[in-house]
């Protein structure tokens, strides 16, 4: 089998893995706490791809159709872990 | 000034320009989508105007912008789901269409738009778009070598075969398909390892298979299944097209295995894709899934020739990979995971819903619609959304 990245594929847009300083500046922004974020299993493939680790928050820079590129963000969260009430 | 910009290329006009834009955009703490900024330097290259005007345009464009952007606490959901809905009615309800691609069948119109928003496992009709490498694109040998390691060959595709009922044999006559798709007796004879309960050999060019024990019945069962022994491929791909597009050469599949054919050497890893959601989630992610069902609803809405702004169509593919995994939308994803019993009750099945409430002893703290409209309060969108309350007390003091 050839190795290869899924990250080089079209459909997969960029996923950043953000530092804590980050994290926090954007969840100052929104007035939001981390828990409102949409999620990102950690079993995700290209969340094992890039190594994140549950509690993160990832950064993804998508190509919008009508913006030309977004700004999205993901909590990686815990598979096994049920969500409660989102 | 003037002067100077006329001797640059447009390339590097248009750059100047860019950066001009959002120099401003810096100073001002404001922001534009990267494809206002594109179009606006498109149109501003071409046009000679003092620094005071393209000031005076990139605000102009910036209010634009901002009164075009969807107000708090406006119903997006609801604008959305009549957005799609509408065109969706007059969609036909039964296309089994050629969809461009010779002789494969895919299904469009609204009942590949219900499987898309119902997040099914597998497509009614799976199908792949296979992009090839640089080096193979070009060459239609190469191409179809691609196609022939993909695509399921069976033992049928590639002999004749023959039951000898004196001998209770099963003689397998190759022709000349075996040459064309690049395989050999050898192979065939490795897979026929696996039949249980019989030998074969190779006797003059053909292959015999005995059975172990000497039965009509077992004769007649092996024969079924050496007709359909794979003999080389991929599980799932029963049949491949290949089209020249442009200049490059594209393999069509009926049938898909994303995981498997992005192993094939030769396969363009980044281009290549399925319209089985649920597989590209597994192998790709949930960005990547959330990007597969825009582009799927998308194009089903298009060849119907139905214009639906791509903003509903994404607010419903981000709801619907909201918690990492795909939810459909309806009573076993989205709606059926409410918070509200009443919203849910109102939905579908509303005796369980509320049979099960009174069991859990369920409160409902009216934030949705739905309930709301039920107990004939105004609703918590748009001005409902505001709770504003006059102090008459303060108001008097004022005064």
């Amino acid at each position: 089998m050839v190795k290869f990245s899924i990250l080089d594929h079209k459909l997969v847009p960029g996923h950043i893995i953000l530092s804590g300083d980050e994290a926090k500046k954007v969840l100052k922004a929104y007035r939001i706490e981390s828990g409102q974020l949409p999620k990102i299993l950690d079993k995700d493939p290209v969340i094992k791809a890039i190594g994140a680790k549950p509690g993160q928050i990832i950064k993804i820079v998508r190509k919008s159709g009508s913006a030309g590129e977004t700004i999205s963000y993901r909590l990686v969260v815990d598979s096994k872990v049920t969500l409660t009430k989102i | 000034m003037a002067g100077k910009t006329k001797t640059l290329s447009k390339k590097e006009n248009k750059a100047k320009i860019v950066e001009k834009i959002k120099k401003i955009l810096k100073a001002r703490k404001d922001y534009l989508p990267p494809s206002v900024i594109e179009e606006l330097s498109l149109k501003l290259t071409s046009l000679k105007v003092s620094d005071k005007k393209f000031e005076l345009i990139v605000e102009k464009t910036l209010e634009s912008y901002k009164q075009h952007l969807i107000d708090a606490n406006e119903a997006c959901g609801i604008i959305a789901a009549q957005s799609i809905g509408e065109p969706g009615t007059q969609m036909t309800m039964r296309t089994f269409h050629y969809a461009g691609v010779a002789e494969i069948n895919v299904t469009l119109g609204l009942p590949r738009l219900i499987e898309i928003v119902d997040a099914r496992k597998e497509p009614s009709t799976p199908m792949m778009t296979i992009y090839l490498e640089e080096a193979y694109q070009v060459n239609p040998k190469l191409a179809q070598e691609v196609a022939n390691e993909i695509e399921v060959t069976r033992v049928i595709d590639l002999c004749h075969l023959e039951t000898d009922i004196t001998n209770l044999t099963i003689n397998i006559i190759p022709t000349k398909e075996i040459e064309r798709k690049h395989t050999s007796l050898d192979k065939i004879l490795n897979a026929l390892d696996k039949v249980p309960k019989t030998s074969s050999r190779i006797v003059d060019g053909k292959i015999e298979v005995t059975m172990d024990e000497p039965s009509y019945k077992r004769l007649q069962s092996s024969f079924k299944t050496i007709r359909n022994l794979k003999v080389k491929g991929i599980n799932g791909i029963n049949r491949s097209v290949i089209r020249r597009e442009g200049r490059e050469y594209v393999i069509y599949t009926e049938g898909s295995n994303f995981s498997e054919v992005l192993k094939i050497k030769g396969v363009d890893r980044t281009r290549t894709t399925t319209n089985n959601i649920q597989n590209i989630y597994e192998v790709l992610g949930v960005e990547a899934a959330r990007n597969a069902i825009i582009t799927e609803a998308a194009s089903t809405l298009a060849e119907q020739a139905l214009i639906v702004d791509q903003r509903h169509i994404m607010l419903v593919s981000d709801l619907m990979t909201y918690d990492g995994t795909i939810k459909a939308v309806g009573r076993h994803g989205i709606s059926g995971e409410k918070s509200s019993v009443l919203a849910r009750a109102a939905f579908e099945i509303t005796v369980n819903h509320l049979l099960m409430a009174g069991q859990r002893g369920e409160r409902d703290p009216l934030n949705g619609v739905a309930e709301n409209i039920i107990v004939g309060q105004p609703i918590s969108l748009g001005t409902g959304a505001v709770q504003l309350m006059l102090d008459f007390n303060k108001l008097a003091k004022s005064k």
